[in-house]
């Protein structure tokens, strides 16, 4: 409302991440003035036990890390603060903003700007980012206690935001593109923040390069919607959707519709970002960076950016209902993929990935039906219960002294109960229990797929149903693995306590959220309410009536998901407390089907076989053969070695015999006469 | 004409063969006769074409003076018997061919020669019909062609200085006359004079 | 038969090559080198000679004087140059000589 706010939600996390980028630096610099970096440490755990360089070195490394801390995070407070005020104002008083801030590019036809556009699915984004990423620093403050490279971790965290919220408050396509992989960078520097490792290092690349094929097709989509409208504006393309329709794209002589072609290539930006289906390799992999990450990037915000975005261009994907079709389809298979994977792993911090992937999975189900409103609701709770999961299972990781597989874990409620019981109370949301915040969104997800008409729909309703049982027997497998039975590893076990205060506040506060965040905002993101509250953001196709039609379901689609919810927890409950035996004896006897699970549907190996490999082999091929030899080999390097041949044996003329010289004249001058004689002299 | 063709064909093999001896001789020596050889057969040639102060200049200068300089050099430089060595037959082959080459493309020229018929016209200094060819010479080289005599002296005096500076050799216990310090010597530096107490003798 | 001028070139011819092959077929040492450069000067001669008695031309016969002026001079200057040698080095066979070698 204020002139100033919206820049401030923006830019102060900017700020937070340039101060604590120059307490890095500095800190740096004064620790190595030109040297090479530190000697590596196998793992988080090493630091943990103070083997470092010096005890000097780490104290000039966290030197003014209190200060990062302190600052950034009291930004991101502030930030959340303006953001609720955002909301409120936004949504209930109706105060839509556009802020213009600069100009981008001025370039022939193309004119972009560079401003805030906010209106209520902004507000929305708005407030997720910021309560995720606030509560997540202050909780960073405990996690990240014992690691020297504190400054660096906020500042990253700072940056990240910063992307986030320029992405979600985007006025343009360049604008959101430039969040997109303003986030893309963030996660990079954030999953490889122990770059020591090496598989921080792998995982970071993954990230990247699999995103990166996703961004290509966001970067052909926003082409095609240049091509097409001659802009890339939001409100002018908007404005300019219903004239596309029926419009064709000719390539490579075939004609295909437009607006699917361009719903289509932004779509793949989507699955990227949001792993979702065939794109997804790299979420699993993520987790080799801090827990505190893995919950604000990998659980609430960079991976909700896909579904922000179709819901951002709804007036696009409204009116292509191909693409709608193809969203439901992998939104739903990846919904189902990723739960049966997750039902078998074993590293606490790898089930939750799995589970996160599903959820997307859900919410793009119910943007392909055109509940877009629908979706945004599970975006806006999932946040709240899975970051609380990802955060739990960090508090369960430092109390079990870095173990992370559930193997070794056992019968922790004793030990720390404030950490179980919050786990509790967020695998109650996730799976749906009735009246906490998932029950609602995802019910409301579920209950979309049906109304909706078409075979992609049964199919999404199908898909959902199932992932509903499977999503509640993993949940509950993973709090009976860790918490309850017999400890399976004695000396940690002992050895394990309660995370500091400031670890549990983020943890209260989104158990909270988690039940708080449901039924009170329910009348906003479904039925008229919806409507009501996102007016013009959310555009629903005219002859669309999926919103109207949820409220008038059957009885028994109302309460499948509820039933399936039980149905996975009495089996987890057979299958882990009663008789655990059944588990190990069923993975032993369908040992392909487990190892098929086990190896996420073994796409990482196929990828490798597909794609890195002959990438790798191509690359080596133009690198020693292309450059090396033919580029170097004609070039520089050939052009000095034939310098070097032609010296050697012209230096073997130059014997220093006088005579052999007076030889080689006489042979010059015989060749000159009878080139004379022959040729004729004039 | 039968004598001038015999005279001709004697200088002319002699000289050839002597040429031939000065290369091949194993003896440096002998070579150098052999040389001495040739240059009297060919001051011969040049008096039966009517040059005779030039062949006389050719005995004088070359026999006299530079064969006799040769045979100094090889009599003072340790030059010892050279076989004949092997590294000669590598170079034989193409050596000769070369050669041959070269000698066939001369004769080639010279068979082949026709004088063009405006020559005469531009010939720059016609021979004198009655006058003997030394004065004919120097008619004309002391007039006409007298800027090139003169350097062909200055050749000749920078030849001789070139040589003695090349070859001079001081030795280092040979005392000789320093005119200049001799001459520069000052009487303070030159002559001390001491009293002597008689009896004492210089300390 | 009259000796023409043709008879004369060609002698001069002959030694001219003679001379040539002198300077790289000797093995022995550097004065044949020298003596080879003489008879190609003498060839040289030869020629300009001949040439001026058959044009009656005394320029040629002035022309061989000045070349054996220079020749003169410069058989001078090469031997001399060939005791130098010979003293810093001490031998003259034609092998040692490769001081230029590169």
């Amino acid at each position: 409302m204020s002139s100033g706010m919206y820049e401030a939600i923006v830019f102060l996390p900017l700020l937070g991440a340039v101060i604590a980028g120059l307490i890095t630096l500095v800190g740096a610099a004064s620790r190595h003035p030109g040297a090479s970096p530190p000697a590596p440490h196998d793992d988080h755990a090493a630091i943990d036990h103070a083997s470092l360089d010096s005890e000097e070195e780490v104290a000039r490394s966290t030197a003014g890390s209190q200060a990062a801390e302190l600052v950034t995070t009291t930004l991101l407070v502030l930030s959340w603060v303006l953001s609720c005020v955002a909301f409120v104002d936004v949504g209930f008083n109706g105060h839509d903003a556009r802020v213009p801030l600069f100009n981008f590019i001025t370039s022939g036809d193309l004119k972009v700007d560079w401003a805030l556009r906010i209106d209520p699915l902004t507000a929305v984004m708005l407030v997720v980012v910021t309560t995720i990423s606030a509560l997540v620093h202050l909780y960073s403050i405990g996690y990240m206690a014992d690691d020297p490279y504190k400054p660096r971790f906020f500042s990253y965290l700072s940056f990240f935001t910063f992307a986030m919220l320029a992405l979600v408050t985007a006025d343009n396509l360049a604008q959101l593109f430039f969040g997109w992989e303003g986030v893309g960078l963030a996660s990079y520097l954030l999953i490889g923040f122990w770059f020591h490792k090496p598989e921080a290092n792998a995982a970071a690349i993954k990230a990247f390069i699999v995103n990166r094929i996703g961004d290509f097709g966001f970067a052909l989509g926003i082409f095609a919607v240049f091509l097409m409208t001659g802009s890339i504006n939001f409100d002018t393309i908007f404005a300019q959707a219903p004239d596309l329709v029926g419009k064709t794209l000719h390539y490579l002589s075939f004609d295909v519709d437009a607006l699917t072609l361009i719903c289509l290539l932004l779509f793949m930006g989507a699955m990227g970002k949001s792993a979702q289906f065939l794109l997804h390799t790299w979420l699993p992999d993520a987790m080799e960076g801090p827990t505190p990450v893995s919950a604000l990037i990998h659980a609430a915000t960079m991976v909700t950016a896909g579904v922000f975005m179709v819901a951002r261009l709804s007036p696009l994907f409204s009116l292509a209902p191909t693409a709608q079709a193809f969203v439901i389809v992998i939104g739903a298979t990846t919904a189902f993929f990723a739960a049966t994977v997750g039902l078998v792993q074993n590293d606490i911090k790898r089930i939750i990935a799995y589970s996160t992937c599903s959820q997307l999975g859900y919410m793009f189900v119910a943007m392909g039906t055109g509940a877009y409103s629908v979706g945004m609701f599970h975006l806006f709770t999932h946040a709240f219960f899975k970051a609380l999961l990802f955060l739990g299972s960090g508090s369960v990781i430092i109390a079990m002294h870095h173990e992370q597989d559930i193997r070794h874990m056992g019968g922790l409620w004793r030990k720390i109960p404030f950490t179980y019981a919050t786990m509790f109370v967020g695998t109650l949301a996730l799976t749906g229990f009735p009246f906490t915040a998932g029950y609602y969104s995802k019910d409301a997800i579920i209950e979309a797929a049906d109304a909706a008409s078409g075979a992609a729909a049964s199919y999404g309703f199908a898909m959902t149903v199932a992932a509903a049982a499977l999503t509640s027997f993993y949940s509950w497998r993973l709090m009976f693995k860790t918490f309850h039975g017999a400890p399976h590893d004695r000396h940690h076990y002992e050895a394990a306590h309660e995370s500091p205060i400031v670890m549990l506040v983020p943890l209260a506060l989104l158990a909270i959220g988690s039940i708080g965040a449901g039924w009170p905002f329910l009348h906003l993101f479904t039925g008229d309410g919806a409507v009501e509250f996102f007016r013009d953001s959310l555009k629903i196709g005219s002859d669309n009536k999926v919103l109207e039609e949820m409220e008038h379901l059957s009885f028994a689609v109302r309460v499948i998901p509820t039933v399936m919810m039980a149905g996975g927890l009495l089996v987890a409950f057979q299958f882990y407390i009663r008789r655990p035996e059944i588990p190990e004896r069923l993975a032993r006897e369908q040992s392909v089907l487990y190892h098929f699970l086990l190896n996420a549907w073994y796409f990482d190996r196929i990828y490798d076989f597909l794609f890195v490999r002959p990438t790798l082999w191509l690359g080596r091929l133009l690198w020693k053969g292309g450059d090396g030899f033919i580029i170097d080999g004609f070039g520089p390097d050939g052009v000095s070695a034939r310098v070097l041949d032609v010296t050697r044996s012209v230096v073997r003329l130059q014997t220093g015999y006088l005579y052999h010289y007076a030889f080689a004249m006489l042979i010059g001058v015989a060749a000159f006469i009878t080139w004379f004689m022959f040729a004729g002299g004039h | 004409m039968i004598l001038q063709a015999i005279f001709f064909y004697l200088f002319a093999g002699v000289c050839i063969a002597s040429a031939i001896m000065v290369i091949v001789a194993r003896n440096p020596v002998h070579s150098v006769l052999f040389l001495i050889l040739a240059f009297v057969n060919a001051a011969g040639l040049f008096m039966l074409m009517g040059a005779e102060f030039l062949a006389m200049i050719l005995i004088v200068v070359y026999v006299g003076a530079v064969a006799v300089l040769f045979l100094f050099v090889v009599m003072m430089l340790d030059v010892d018997f050279a076989e004949l060595r092997h590294g000669l037959l590598n170079y034989l082959p193409i050596g000769f061919v070369v050669g041959a080459v070269l000698l066939a493309e001369l004769l080639f020229v010279v068979g082949a020669w026709v004088i063009e018929p405006g020559v005469p016209k531009t010939i720059t200094a016609p021979i004198a019909g009655d006058v003997s060819n030394t004065q004919a010479l120097g008619e004309v080289l002391y007039t006409r062609y007298v800027y090139f005599f003169e350097a062909a002296g200055v050749i000749l005096l920078v030849a001789m200085i070139g040589a003695i500076v090349m070859t001079l050799q001081h030795k280092p216990d040979v005392r000789r006359q320093r005119v200049g310090e001799q001459l520069a010597r000052t009487r303070a530096s030159a002559i001390e004079v001491v009293k002597v107490r008689s009896g004492q003798g210089l300390p | 038969m009259t000796i023409g001028l043709g008879h004369y070139l060609s002698v001069a011819a002959i030694l001219f090559t003679l001379g040539i092959f002198g300077i790289f077929l000797n093995r022995k040492n550097i004065i044949i080198i020298l003596m080879s450069v003489e008879l190609i000067l003498l060839a040289v001669n030869i020629n300009l000679v001949a040439f001026s008695a058959f044009l009656g031309d005394i320029v040629g016969q002035v022309y061989a004087l000045i070349v054996l002026t220079v020749a003169a001079a410069e058989a001078a200057i090469g031997l001399a140059i060939l005791v130098a040698y010979f003293r810093n080095r001490g031998s003259i066979a034609v092998e040692d000589v490769n001081l230029m070698k590169g």
